[in-house]
């Protein structure tokens, strides 16, 4: 079964703790500047929103990089960037349509979101559930039980 | 090690920026944000220092947890000698700022003279520069975060700053952090104007990667959220209802002083109360609170965001108020109400938004209105002296003052120096409802016995922070305590009071110690940090840091005289409630304290108080 990132921002207190397990997983070291999933707060409404990359199936940043630099991992699903050969050309994060990779300064690649090889960091991390990892093909189960225990079925068929 | 070893020293005066080594010897001895930034503040300021003078110091001071997945481990401490009291300020906050800070490679900030104009000071990583502040001064904190912001094109930055009412010489004046995180108390915010510094903004991409064994670390903060996410208090109760859980519970027990302390009991505080902010408004069908909210690395998320009803009168013409912002924490829905006899949760909320938007201390402000009604029903003060009719429970005079003590305006100059300042003016000394010159907080020491001790002692002034013996005398934690009784208490206090200063030290919330102990927390720290952080060492550095607090205070004039309590709550027995009939027993508690702490009976440490702590 392939799993995928899910979020569900509704669920989002805003504490980071998603971008420090980031960035201690993929560079060593709490710093919420180096996460590849950033929290957004939207202040004048409350909403937070909690947004990496999704893993597009015909991935925009995978077609678009000269080097071939960014391939899929067949286990996860995750397009996955090697640092080897990534020259830091920067057109995948021209190409992608969401923003979600990025350069990054210090080593003159790009870096972006690789599921943590199957476990994501961010998601181990979240404490309210505002970032899970599920079943790639029923993301939106949750939401459909939610909407299914609405149903008032006894007073229909009363 | 987890304390990036390094301080910021800014000399105001000249204009200069200069890194420093950490004291790691201190460190050792003061662990880090509230212990080791006073380490600092007693060695290099005389306790005398006049508050408001360039020869007082400033430090913003991050905890070893500061900046790491810790739960709740993004706290700050802001310390100097406080305007307000006279005595150490100590007021902490929560946010982002201070995680940046940490972020940034600073321990601490220490800011020091005066500036000849307003400046800020603009961190960014290793580089570090006073900025000219002529545009942001004048201007309120909301605008200040978004100038700053928008001028250096960093959406990412942090900020810190004071607002008009610091500018304005508001006694109580706050250091604002993330729009609505206050180092509240205390008054630290018009010691940081007094310097024409108007903003600390940062930018930290370094991280904090000095953790001592990480392995360790990530199990040992997992194992602590876990036990936060268990507790009926920090796992449920904070999260869905704030602080703000209280307001019912402390109205039933009669602890809840109301207008200035005359009652004990608000016969409006349910219209305040957590359970009011859910409901839907019948004018608009919203709710006042939009949603909860988390500060850095906090998995309690205890933080109100609400929003106003556009057609209340205080914003129905000020569209810039209609979005939603932090909304009311128990303290700040006491202090705007039951001790003004206001139960309008709108116009508490408005008042809330402009004591963030200016930076000023909504306990002390909120008391301060109290004393103003009183005087106002006693005929001491007339509407032509205040602006305008001020009974118990008037919305608009509340409103009114607010927005007068933020701009500095009229009547609220004098607000704005606090009730102990105010009553003595109008000759009613005995009105304030303060201890060492700073108000009290939500609970009424008649009905809660320990909180009398608890504010009689606290080294910043009547402050809920210093121990927080409600969790024990009302909510059982760790143990249930008879509220009414005063037996055991000296005890408590003591424990609580050591218990809070290595908390506050660490750069965690204090809120976690619903669920944590000490013990809970070493193993974090002992991963994080080289050196002895075993419980029984914390515990020791937490009575460190209390004794070094006291000696600054003794060395600054205050005697045994001032661990006192307003006569009204020692004379004037509760009216209702479970503690009808009771006065605070304050000289039943105070003598056993001062020998727990093995101070004299003047409440001086004693010599071997100070060598057993190596003070």
């Amino acid at each position: 079964m392939m799993n995928s990132l899910h979020i569900d921002p509704s669920k989002c207190t805003g504490c980071l703790q998603c971008e420090m397990a980031c960035s201690f997983e993929n560079h060593g070291v709490f710093a919420t500047s180096k996460s590849r999933i950033k929290v957004f707060d939207f202040h004048s409404t409350g909403r937070k929103v909690p947004y990496t990359c999704t893993q597009c199936d015909e991935a925009w940043c995978m077609h678009a990089c000269p080097v071939g630099a960014i391939s899929e991992d067949k286990k996860t699903g995750a397009k996955v960037v090697n640092e080897t050969t990534c020259v830091g050309c920067k057109v995948c994060t021209i190409a992608c349509p969401f923003g979600t990779i990025n350069y990054v300064a210090d080593t003159g690649k790009v870096q972006k979101c690789d599921l943590c090889a199957g476990s994501p960091a961010c998601a181990e991390a979240c404490p309210t559930g505002a970032i899970t990892f599920v079943d790639a093909n029923w993301t939106g189960l949750d939401r459909m039980r939610a909407w299914a225990e609405k149903l008032d079925t006894q007073t229909a068929t009363a | 090690m987890s304390w990036q070893r390094k301080i910021l020293r800014v000399d105001l005066t000249a204009g200069t920026c200069t890194p420093e080594d950490l004291n790691m010897e201190w460190a050792h001895e003061y662990l880090g944000s509230r212990g080791l930034g006073t380490k600092y503040f007693v060695e290099e300021v005389g306790a005398k220092v006049e508050p408001l003078s360039p020869a007082n110091k400033l430090i913003f001071a991050t905890g070893p947890l500061t900046g790491t997945m810790a739960s709740t481990g993004g706290r700050y401490t802001v310390i100097t000698k406080g305007p307000l009291t006279g005595a150490i300020a100590c007021s902490n906050s929560g946010g982002y700022f201070g995680a940046e800070l940490k972020m940034a490679g600073w321990d601490m900030v220490i800011l020091e003279g005066k500036s000849p104009k307003p400046v800020y000071l603009h961190i960014e990583n290793d580089t570090a520069e006073l900025v000219d502040a002529a545009e942001i001064w004048g201007t309120s904190v909301w605008h200040t975060e978004e100038h700053l912001k928008k001028k250096h094109q960093d959406p990412l930055m942090r900020v810190s700053s004071c607002g008009r009412a610091a500018e304005q010489g508001c006694l109580y004046a706050a250091v604002v952090n993330d729009l609505h995180r206050a180092a509240g108390r205390s008054g630290v915010g018009t010691v940081m104007a007094s310097k024409n510094l108007k903003a600390i903004a940062v930018r930290g991409t370094k991280g904090v990667a000095t953790i001592r064994d990480p392995k360790a670390f990530m199990e040992a903060t997992k194992a602590g959220k876990k036990v936060l996410a268990d507790n009926a208090v920090t796992g449920q109760g904070l999260p869905a209802y704030g602080t703000q859980v209280l307001m019912n519970v402390i109205n039933e027990i009669g602890a809840l002083p109301t207008r200035n302390h005359r009652d004990i009991q608000f016969e409006g505080a349910r219209d305040i109360s957590a359970e009011a902010m859910a409901e839907k408004r019948p004018t608009d069908g919203k709710a006042n609170l939009v949603t909860n909210q988390a500060c850095f690395g906090c998995t309690i998320a205890c933080g109100r965001i609400s929003q106003l009803d556009k057609t209340h009168y205080t914003v129905v013409t000020k569209p810039q108020y209609w979005g939603a912002s932090g909304g009311l924490e128990y303290e700040a829905a006491w202090a705007l109400g039951a001790a003004n006899g206001v139960n309008d949760l709108e116009a508490l909320t408005y008042a809330n938004f402009i004591c963030n938007e200016d930076g000023f201390d909504p306990i002390s402000f909120g008391a301060t209105v109290g004393a103003v009604m009183e005087l106002y029903q006693m005929g001491v003060l007339t509407k032509e002296q205040i602006g305008i009719e001020a009974p118990f429970g008037s919305a608009q005079a509340l409103t009114f003052l607010a927005e007068k003590v933020a701009l500095g305006e009229g009547f609220g100059r004098e607000v704005a120096m606090g009730s102990k300042r105010l009553c003595e003016k109008y000759g009613h000394p005995d009105l304030s409802m303060s201890v060492k010159g700073q108000e009290f907080p939500a609970y009424d020491s008649r009905g809660i016995q320990g909180m009398g001790l608890t504010y009689a002692t606290s080294n910043r002034g009547a402050c809920h922070l210093r121990s927080y013996t409600v969790a024990s005398e009302v909510l059982g934690i760790p143990i249930k305590t008879d509220p009414l009784a005063t037996e055991g208490k000296a005890g408590l206090v003591k424990a609580f009071q050591d218990a809070t200063a290595a908390f506050d030290s660490a750069g965690i919330c204090i809120f976690t110690s619903f669920a944590w102990t000490l013990a809970d927390v070493a193993p974090q720290l002992q991963a994080a940090c080289e050196g002895d952080w075993s419980l029984e060492n914390l515990e020791k550095v937490g009575e460190r840091i209390w004794n070094m607090e006291r000696m600054f205070n003794n060395a600054a004039g205050f005697t045994s005289k001032d661990d006192s309590l307003p006569k009204r709550l020692l004379t004037e027995p509760a009216k209702t409630g479970p503690a009808k009939g009771l006065v605070n027993g304050l000289d039943k508690m105070l003598p056993e304290y001062y020998q727990l702490r093995g101070w004299t009976q003047d409440g001086v440490p004693t010599n071997e108080t100070r060598v057993r702590l190596g003070l």
